[in-house]
C-alpha cells in the first residue's frame, strides 16, 4: 500500500528531511546548539548550573532543569504574538520531561540549569528539533549526562506510515487523515522519554511507528555526535 | 546499572601535566558513548560502568591513564572545588565578612577572620569595598556555597589592571605544566597575571600594549583545545609579534 503513496516532497516513507546541526552557536551561553530538519530550525542555549531564584524552588538534594520553548514571531506564516502561550508552556514542560532522564543533576544542589529553545523557522516537528538541539547544548555545557536524547516525529497520512512530517503532511485530510506522533528517546537504550500523539492510529500500527522512529533516531544520533565532535576538532 | 559519577577533588592542573607528557591516549567522546570494554578498567571522573563497558557521562576528551579512564571536559560552567584559586569581585559586605562573586552557581563568602591581617569590623570597607577584585582560595565548599580565604601566597586584593573571562575548563591549559605557560606570557610581556580556576583572568602590565598582548596570548591558548606542544608554538607566536 505504501508503495504507491507519493509524499509531496518525493521522500521515501522512512526518509528524514535533510538535517543540519551545529554546536556553539551562542558564545555567551555555557552551551548552545542549532538543529534543523529541512525548513524547521531550532536553536537551544544552556545556562548553568547557576543560582536558582526564587529560593523556595531550590532543591537541596539535586539541581533542577528548567526549559523554555518558544516560537519566534517571524517563524510562522501568520505572525505569532510574542510571549508564552498555552502551546509553548505545554511544549516547554514536555521538553523538560524528555530531557530530565538524561541528565545527572545530583552534583549541583540548589541550582538550576536553564535551557532556552527558540524556533527560528517552523515547518512541523519543532518540538523534536528543539529537543535534539537542547540535548546537544546540554552536552556542550558540560552537564553530566546519561546519554544524548534523540527525537523525531513519525506519523501517518491515510494508511501510510511516514517519518518526519512537514506542515503540508500534518495538514493531510484524505482518507484517515493525518497522525502526528512525536517521540524522544535516549540514544543508546530503548528508553522513550517523550511520546505524544495528535490524530488517530490503530493500536496495531503503534509498534510499527515506534520501530520507524527508533531507526530515524539512530540517524539523528550520528548527526548530533558529528556536530559535537567537530566543535573540538575545529580548535586545532 | 551503576549511575556513579565521580567528582573527585583533584586539582585540574594535574590533569594536564599528565596529558602534556604525550603518552596518554585521548579521543573525543559524547555522553552515552562507550569508551572501552573490559573488566580491567576503572571508571574515573565523568565516566560510569555499565556491565562490562566504561561509558562516558560527559562531553570531552577521554583519557586512558593506566587502568583509569577519565574525561577531561573542555566546556561548561565553573564548579568550585576545595583548593581552587579564584578571581572574584566583592558584591556585598556584612557583619561577618565579604560576599564575593566568583562566577559560579553560589556566591563565595570571605569571612573577616580569613584576611591576612586584623581588620576592624567597623572599618571593613577600608580593606575591601564593593567592586574590588580579589584573588582568593576556596578552603571549603558548603551547601550554601564556597568559603574563601586570603591566607596564602599570591592572594589578596588585585589593584589596577583589568579582568576578563575565558572558559573555566581551559584554565589548566593556560597555566600549563607547573605554570610554564603563564610563566612564558609573564616573561614575554612583563605583566602581572593571575588566572583564577573560575576562568577570570587579571592582567596588569607596564603599558596598555603589553596588557593587550598578554590578553591575546591567553585567548589564543584557551581556543586551542588539544594541540600538542603549545608552549613552543606560543614562543614562536611571541617572536612574530
Amino acid at each position: 500500500m505504501s508503495k504507491e503513496f507519493k509524499r509531496p516532497d518525493g521522500r521515501k516513507h522512512n526518509e528524514l528531511r535533510p538535517m543540519k546541526a551545529k554546536v556553539g552557536v551562542i558564545p555567551n551561553a555555557d552551551g548552545s546548539a542549532m538543529f534543523s530538519f529541512g525548513d524547521t530550525v531550532a536553536i537551544a542555549a544552556v545556562y548553568g548550573p547557576r543560582q536558582l531564584h526564587p529560593q523556595h524552588m531550590q532543591d537541596p538534594s539535586k539541581g533542577i532543569l528548567r526549559c523554555n520553548y518558544d516560537l519566534l514571531s517571524f517563524s510562522v506564516y501568520d505572525r505569532k504574538k510574542p510571549g508564552p502561550s498555552r502551546r509553548s508552556n505545554e511544549i516547554s514542560k514536555v521538553t523538560e520531561w524528555a530531557l530530565l532522564p538524561a541528565v545527572y543533576l545530583e552534583a549541583f544542589p540548589n541550582t538550576v540549569v536553564d535551557v532556552q529553545i527558540y524556533i527560528l523557522q517552523a515547518d512541523a516537528g519543532t518540538r523534536t528539533a528543539g529537543i535534539n538541539a537542547a540535548s546537544m547544548a546540554l552536552a556542550h555545557a558540560g552537564i553530566p549526562m546519561k546519554d544524548l536524547v534523540c527525537s523525531v516525529a513519525v506519523g501517518k497520512n491515510d494508511k501510510n506510515l511516514i517519518v518526519d512530517l512537514t506542515k503540508e503532511e500534518e495538514d493531510y485530510d484524505l482518507g484517515e487523515g493525518a497522525t502526528d506522533f512525536a517521540i524522544a528517546k535516549l540514544a543508546n537504550s530503548d528508553d522513550i522519554t517523550l511520546m505524544q500523539m495528535d490524530g488517530k492510529a490503530q493500536p496495531k500500527v503503534i509498534p510499527d511507528l515506534i520501530n520507524l522512529s527508533v531507526e530515524a533516531c539512530s540517524t539523528i544520533y550520528e548527526i548530533q555526535k558529528k556536530a559535537l565532535k567537530s566543535v573540538i576538532a575545529e580548535g586545532e | 546499572m551503576s549511575t556513579n559519577i565521580n567528582g573527585s577533588g583533584e586539582a585540574s592542573e594535574e590533569n594536564y601535566s599528565t596529558e602534556e607528557s604525550g603518552s596518554a591516549k585521548r579521543r573525543i567522546v559524547v555522553p552515552g558513548e562507550t569508551i572501552i570494554e573490559g573488566e580491567d578498567y576503572l571508571p574515573g571522573e565523568g565516566t560510569r560502568r555499565e556491565g562490562l563497558k566504561i561509558v562516558s557521562s560527559k562531553f570531552g576528551l577521554a583519557e586512558e591513564a593506566g587502568r583509569l579512564i577519565k574525561i577531561i571536559s573542555i566546556f561548561g560552567a565553573f564548579v568550585p572545588r576545595k583548593g581552587n584559586v579564584v578571581v572574584g569581585r566583592v558584591t556585598d559586605l556584612n557583619y561577618a565578612g565579604w560576599v564575593v562573586d566568583i562566577d559560579c552557581a553560589a556566591a563565595g563568602f570571605l569571612p573577616i577572620e580569613e584576611s591576612p591581617r586584623f581588620i576592624n569590623r567597623n572599618e571593613m570597607d577600608q580593606y575591601l569595598k564593593i567592586g574590588d577584585v580579589i584573588a582568593a582560595k576556596i578552603w571549603t565548599v558548603k551547601t550554601k556555597g564556597p568559603d574563601l580565604t586570603l591566607n596564602g601566597k599570591g592572594l589578596g586584593k588585585l589593584e589596577g589592571g583589568f579582568i576578563f573571562r575565558i572558559i573555566p575548563s581551559r584554565v589548566p591549559r593556560v597555566i600549563g605544566k607547573e605554570g610554564s605557560m603563564v610563566g612564558l606570557i609573564k616573561e614575554k610581556t612583563n605583566c602581572s597575571i593571575t588566572v583564577g580556576q573560575n576562568g577570570w583572568v587579571w592582567i596588569k602590565g607596564q603599558s596598555i600594549d603589553e596588557e593587550i598582548k598578554a590578553r591575546k596570548a591567553i585567548e589564543i591558548i584557551s581556543e586551542k583545545v588539544h594541540v600538542e606542544g603549545l608552549t613552543e608554538k606560543m614562543e614562536s607566536w611571541f617572536e612574530e609579534k
